[in-house]
């Protein structure tokens, strides 16, 4: 998304545009959200157990593989072989949901917990497309 | 020093990035057409699935196994390259794409416990891509191919070898045939063992004048690159193509005539297109044809034409193509496949014509410019020539194509909430 700041014109003569001192990159919406494009993949949400944080059905998640995840962080995990969002707690060694109908998921001693991002940012649109 | 970096079972791995089900499973890519195993899983490798297996010949193996099938998905797989590719560059500017799953990255005049810092690369395309590699890291490119030849093989290495002292890259040499050095083919191993060399450190110890002019000049290179001194540099650009060949299996086999013109055409159309991307003119066309060598009566021919003038024009190569493709055609045989080469390719600098020969019009030029731009923007297909034909019943048979998860929005991976 490119949201256009002021653009100075080239003027053949009379009095040059004052914006053209200022002028500046457009915004990008890309720069603002993803930080490591390589390590970075889209993905879309399918289920309502994350609502209570916004995150909703159909909703884009932008999730980061660089990060390294941290206690109350918004992950996608590898859980029985699916790719699922969770928050990490990890001070009681559990995955938790932000629906009151699911039940923590609790990590047991020596069980392997794949991590596969952090979600970074989630886009909710407002019309559908 | 210099890292190659190799991915395992590339197009395996591609597909268990978004699928974590299938990590530690057995894997199979299949090929264009869904002809030919073309990349397994380590899981699939211990099934006893060979490289470049029919895929009619191993489907019961697949089948008994539960072994996942996938078609090749170029879009995903050239997006993860990419992804390899920009993340090495952040250990170092300068990257040699060598293939799509292996790349070259000079570190010269950095210091580094190089195995530590392999592993560091290594641990970051797992970690950033979920991609498995392996990293060799020497003074020069036949001792970094060596190494990471190493790195996959012994156990203890872990995907990670450096042999940064010829002390280690002689231990490597020792143990290591002479036709696994790079470079080294099947002929030229049967020429060095008559001078007594059957090991990488048999030829590395060798005299290089001498083989030189019992040889040639490229044995002298690799004998100083077993040694440590670099001889072959970077190519960051990679040189354009001398030969272009686009050649594929029909989705179905064709006894008439029609439907093969039209992949002809499809074929002759990809290459031109990469003739232009390349800005070069093609002066003669290698053309073939052929049936399933797997059934009776097998029938293959082949036929080089000259073009009129060096060209890159779409139009007129598909015409020469045709009328070529037409005299190959029998009629009764059941074609399996079909390919079109460009085979003797100049600069367009080169190009000119002069008065009484005149070359290809600026038109004609200008015309296919505007269709790749066009091509470009809105999708490869969008423009084409008629002579394609509309409904493409032969084209490639693709059943089991994983969805274009990192560059289509239909395609995202879904995540359970």
């Amino acid at each position: 998304m490119k949201l256009s700041p002021l653009y100075g014109h080239g003027v053949a003569c009379g009095f040059p545009s004052p914006a053209d001192d200022h002028k500046e990159a457009a915004l990008s919406l890309d720069e603002h959200l993803i930080s490591k494009p390589a390590a970075t993949f889209m993905a879309r949400a399918n289920g309502d157990s994350m609502m209570g944080l916004g995150i909703f059905d159909k909703d884009l998640l932008i999730v980061d593989r660089s990060l390294t995840p941290a206690h109350g962080d918004v992950v996608v995990v590898a859980l029985d072989g699916q790719l699922t969002c969770k928050v990490l707690d990890q001070q009681q060694g559990r995955l938790l949901s932000a629906n009151d109908d699911y039940a923590p998921i609790p990590i047991w001693e020596g069980q392997e917990l794949i991590v596969e991002g952090v979600v970074k940012a989630s886009v909710r649109y407002h019309r559908p497309r | 020093m210099l890292v190659l970096v190799d991915c395992n079972s590339c197009y395996a791995s591609c597909e268990q990035i978004f699928r974590p089900d299938l990590r530690g499973r057995p894997v199979v890519v299949l090929s264009n057409n869904d002809g030919f195993v073309v990349a397994r899983s380590k899981e699939a490798k211990l099934l006893g699935i060979g490289d470049l297996e029919p895929f009619f010949k191993v489907q019961h193996l697949l089948r008994a196994h539960r072994v996942a099938i996938f078609s090749s998905n170029y879009p995903l797989y050239g997006d993860i390259s990419h992804r390899v590719m920009t993340t090495l560059r952040e250990f170092g500017p300068n990257v040699e794409v060598y293939s799509i799953d292996e790349m070259f990255l000079d570190l010269h005049g950095l210091q580094e416990d190089w195995q530590d810092y392999g592993r560091k690369i290594r641990n970051t395309l797992w970690r950033n891509i979920r991609m498995p590699v392996g990293v060799g890291i020497a003074p020069s490119k036949t001792l970094a191919k060596l190494a990471n030849r190493a790195a996959k093989k012994i156990p203890k290495c872990d995907g990670v070898c450096a042999l940064d002292t010829p002390e280690k890259w002689q231990w490597m040499q020792r143990r290591t045939a002479v036709n696994d050095v790079w470079g080294i083919g099947r002929r030229l191993t049967k020429r060095l063992a008559d001078f007594g060399i059957e090991t990488a450190y048999d030829l590395a110890q060798a005299n290089p004048k001498i083989l030189r002019r019992r040889i040639n000049v490229n044995i002298e290179r690799t004998i100083e690159e077993l040694n440590g001194i670099p001889c072959l540099g970077l190519e960051e650009e990679p040189p354009a193509k001398k030969q272009i060949y686009c050649t594929r299996s029909f989705g179905e086999k064709l006894t008439d005539l029609s439907p093969i013109l039209q992949a002809a055409t499809l074929y002759a159309s990809r290459a031109a297109e990469k003739l232009r991307t390349q800005k070069s003119l093609v002066k003669s066309i290698h053309l073939f044809l052929h049936t399933s060598p797997h059934e009776p009566n097998y029938y293959s021919r082949s036929a080089v034409v000259q073009t009129q003038y060096p060209t890159d024009d779409t139009r007129v190569i598909v015409r020469l193509v045709r009328e070529a493709i037409a005299d190959l055609y029998r009629p009764g045989c059941r074609f399996m496949k079909a390919g079109v080469g460009l085979i003797e390719i100049i600069p367009r600098a080169l190009g000119q014509g002069d008065l009484f020969t005149p070359g290809q019009s600026l038109r004609a030029g200008q015309t296919m410019q505007a269709m790749d731009r066009i091509n470009k923007k809105f999708g490869r297909g969008t423009l084409f020539l008629g002579a394609e034909g509309i409904q493409k019943k032969w084209k490639m048979r693709q059943a089991f194509t994983s969805p274009a998860y990192t560059t289509r929005w239909g395609d995202l991976p879904r995540v359970k909430t």
